[in-house]
């Protein structure tokens, strides 16, 4: 009896002091909000914005809500982030594995490339490649096409869009080559435990991923053409393209930012993973004679990854966080948008920050939760 | 005679004793306050801090600019400094605290600043919903846009969809460039940036077409630009942007301090007293400059501050037209005063009288 309440008795008081001090902040907040007139409420949400927004994934102009203008910023952050992640992670991965590599020159710069990249801070970095990469591109129509096709100026990235005809049947396709493909690797694997048969499995999947979508182009009515930017003079001096699909300069410098530094990161974590499993594994699974592809896939990496995921998790969650950093180059993302530009025209301080917290701990909160999951499903299961 | 001199005697005596009692009631005034610091918090706080704590822009030259040795001038800044020399008799005693367009009411409203002189428009919306009052208009300003020389606009008439305008996030500028390209029919691309330096920095590399927010900001920015003669600011004029000091909600005593210690500088001007001839107009013989500087009347005591409160300003600060020489005029800015002449010279500057 008395164990128990000794147990008990410091949650509890440790639970009343937080509901204490967030009850005293609350109050003091209202209080005080009181005395100077302002109201609280969300009903802003559903009001005209009347401001527009440069960059955004669905439609939005100063006409729609607050509300809206939210989701703009939203998925803005959303997009920088995941563009940043896959950049980081693909950059981060090749860093880490080359500064193991025994070509001096190779480690070297790989090892160059981290210390200078993680320890300039992330704004000036920012700036660097905004201010610096406007300095140096070319005006829209003193622009060279690269292979062609792409402009890359100081109005940002210009490509060709992709026209469809019948894009269903094109994504039908590769739905059923990837669920073939997870199909054949269950039967390789069974295969391999009942009769030690080898399938090439992934030479097959490569195959079917090809095959079947090029399938739907040829009898499957898919067609598929370009629609290229084209420049268009709007002064005498001042040009710009229309159709394509244009990137603008702040989500290239950002994403680039982002995406280099984290990567130094990353790399890190790559080689802590790899150096942390011991010689003798690989050794060991070099003497039953795999080759050392096989060491990589299947003894080595199942074992590094555990000690990857959960500082690379972190990773994730800095670099997400760091997006918003954006305000600084006027890439559109949730902290300019609307911590920004929307808290200023409502004078909603408090409303607005307290959405904006919660929203990026959300995202924080969901990219843990995958992540977990993940390192769950490798982790050593014990029988 | 005898009696006469016990008269004068007895007279002298009740004199003494008066201004004694006078004295002592002036000594215990000052030393409980007088009534309307004990009415007005913010008052009584700077008074017991020692100086004014303004916010100002992160760097407008005629406005609010800081110069390498952290010295603040601008039109803006006088503003604090004749609250300053208003109550506490140092125009130099005030504390600036530079603010983005983004951070300012939240630095107001939560009290980490007393005065907001920041280049900030009045409109009804900030000052009826969000905890500010403004006080009045030390700048009458209006949104303008500013091109390259070399792209052969002159105005904005020859504006085409697909342009592309950096400004200032949180700003006015925001609302009024959609209502304008929107009624023109125009598309365009904003660039927002939180601070005015990386506005100016993107606009000077080519990132966009056109630069727009208040046409004195783009006439102080310009000179700020690498090449200033390649740039124009062009004729239109699309929005009213009265620029004025900004307090809390609630504090009347402190908004009338703010709102006169501003009216003093305009008035002063009118009369034609300046910071050279202040003292020299205490004997003048027109009552309404003798109130100015404090020789009649007693306007102060309204406020819970002493008679000499606005000759101080005047003394210190100078009047409208000597702080818009020096911030405004002489560097370039804007030489023209525009509508900011005085409402008896063609200009729209016009204040309650001080009396």
């Amino acid at each position: 009896m008395n164990f128990k309440i000794k147990k008990i008795l410091p949650q509890i008081v440790t639970l009343l002091a937080v509901v204490f001090v967030f009850g005293f902040f609350t109050f003091n907040a209202q209080v005080n909000m009181d005395n100077r007139g302002i109201e609280f409420g969300y009903g802003f949400l559903s009001q005209e914005s009347s401001f527009d927004v440069q960059f955004s994934l669905i439609e939005y102009d100063g006409s729609h809500s607050y509300a809206r203008a939210y989701l703009v910023g939203l998925l803005n952050t959303l997009l920088v982030a995941f563009i940043g992640i896959i950049f980081a992670t693909v950059i981060g991965v090749i860093v880490g594995i080359a500064r193991l590599s025994p070509n001096y020159l190779i480690e070297r710069t790989a090892a160059f490339y981290v210390e200078f990249f993680r320890n300039i801070p992330l704004l000036l970095q920012i700036f660097f490649w905004y201010f610096a990469a406007l300095r140096a591109l070319p005006l829209p129509q003193d622009a060279e096409a690269i292979f062609g096709v792409f402009f890359l100026t100081i109005k940002g990235l210009f490509v060709p869009r992709f026209v469809w005809e019948n894009l269903d049947i094109f994504f039908y396709s590769l739905i059923a080559a990837i669920i073939s493909i997870v199909v054949i690797r269950n039967y390789a694997r069974k295969l391999q435990e009942s009769e030690g048969k080898q399938l090439p499995v992934f030479s097959i999947s490569v195959g079917l991923l090809i095959i079947l979508p090029l399938l739907t182009f040829l009898i499957g009515g898919v067609s598929l053409s370009f629609e290229m930017p084209v420049l268009e003079q709007i002064a005498t001096t001042s040009f710009k393209y229309t159709g394509g699909l244009g990137l603008p300069p702040e989500l290239i410098a950002l994403t680039l930012a982002l995406a280099l530094y984290t990567a130094t990161f990353i790399a890190e974590c790559v080689r802590a993973g790899i150096q942390g499993i011991s010689k003798g594994q690989k050794e060991a699974a070099a003497s039953i004679g795999l080759t050392p592809n096989q060491i990589l896939k299947l003894v080595i990496m199942p074992q590094a990854l555990r000690i990857i995921i959960p500082p690379t998790t972190n990773q994730y969650l800095n670099l997400t966080k760091n997006s918003s950093l954006a305000a600084a180059i006027a890439y559109p993302d949730l902290v300019l948008v609307f911590a920004g530009t929307a808290l200023m025209q409502t004078g909603r301080a408090i409303e607005i920050v307290s959405i904006t917290m919660f929203t990026y701990l959300s995202i924080s909160l969901s990219i843990s939760v995958l992540m977990n999951w993940y390192n769950k499903s490798i982790a050593i299961k014990e029988k | 005679m005898l009696t006469i001199n016990k008269g004068k005697i007895i007279m002298k005596t009740l004199k003494q004793f008066f201004s004694l009692i006078a004295t002592m009631m002036i000594v215990l005034l000052i030393g409980s306050e007088t009534m309307a610091a004990k009415k007005s918090k913010t008052l009584k706080n700077t008074q017991k801090k020692g100086f004014v704590r303004c916010g100002v822009s992160q760097g407008l030259p005629g406005f609010s600019n800081a110069d390498a040795s952290g010295n603040w001038t601008g039109v803006d800044v006088d503003v604090c400094r004749a609250v300053a020399a208003a109550v506490l008799g140092d125009a130099s005693k005030v504390k600036f605290t530079p603010l983005s367009a983004k951070e300012r009411f939240t630095a107001l409203t939560s009290g980490e600043i007393d005065i907001l002189s920041r280049n900030t428009t009045w409109t009804l919306s900030r000052d009826a919903d969000i905890g500010l009052t403004f006080v009045g208009v030390n700048f009458y300003d209006g949104q303008g846009f500013m091109v390259r020389k070399s792209s052969g606009i002159t105005s904005t008439s020859q504006f085409k969809s697909g342009i592309s305008a950096c400004t200032n996030i949180g700003t006015t500028t925001e609302l009024n460039m959609r209502d304008f390209f929107t009624s023109k029919g125009i598309s365009y691309e904003p660039v927002a940036f939180e601070k005015a330096d990386e506005v100016v920095a993107a606009y000077d590399a080519g990132r966009c077409d056109t630069y727009t927010t208040d046409k004195s900001g783009l006439a102080a920015q310009r000179t700020k630009m690498k090449n200033p003669d390649e740039h124009i600011v062009l004729p239109e004029t699309i929005s009213k942007e009265p620029l004025g000091p900004v307090v809390r909600q609630g504090d009347s005593v402190w908004e009338d301090i703010v709102r006169w210690s501003l009216n003093v500088m305009i008035e002063a001007e009118e009369y034609g007293i300046t910071s050279s001839n202040a003292d020299s107009m205490k004997t003048s013989e027109n009552p309404a400059i003798k109130r100015l500087v404090g020789a009649e009347g007693e306007l102060g005591a309204a406020f819970g501050l002493d008679n000499e409160w606005s000759l101080r300003i005047i003394k210190q600060v100078g009047n409208y037209g000597e702080s818009y020489k020096r911030n405004i005029a002489d560097p370039g800015i804007l030489p023209d005063r525009g509508p900011n002449q005085l409402w008896t010279k063609g200009g729209i500057l016009y204040v309650p009288p001080a009396r």
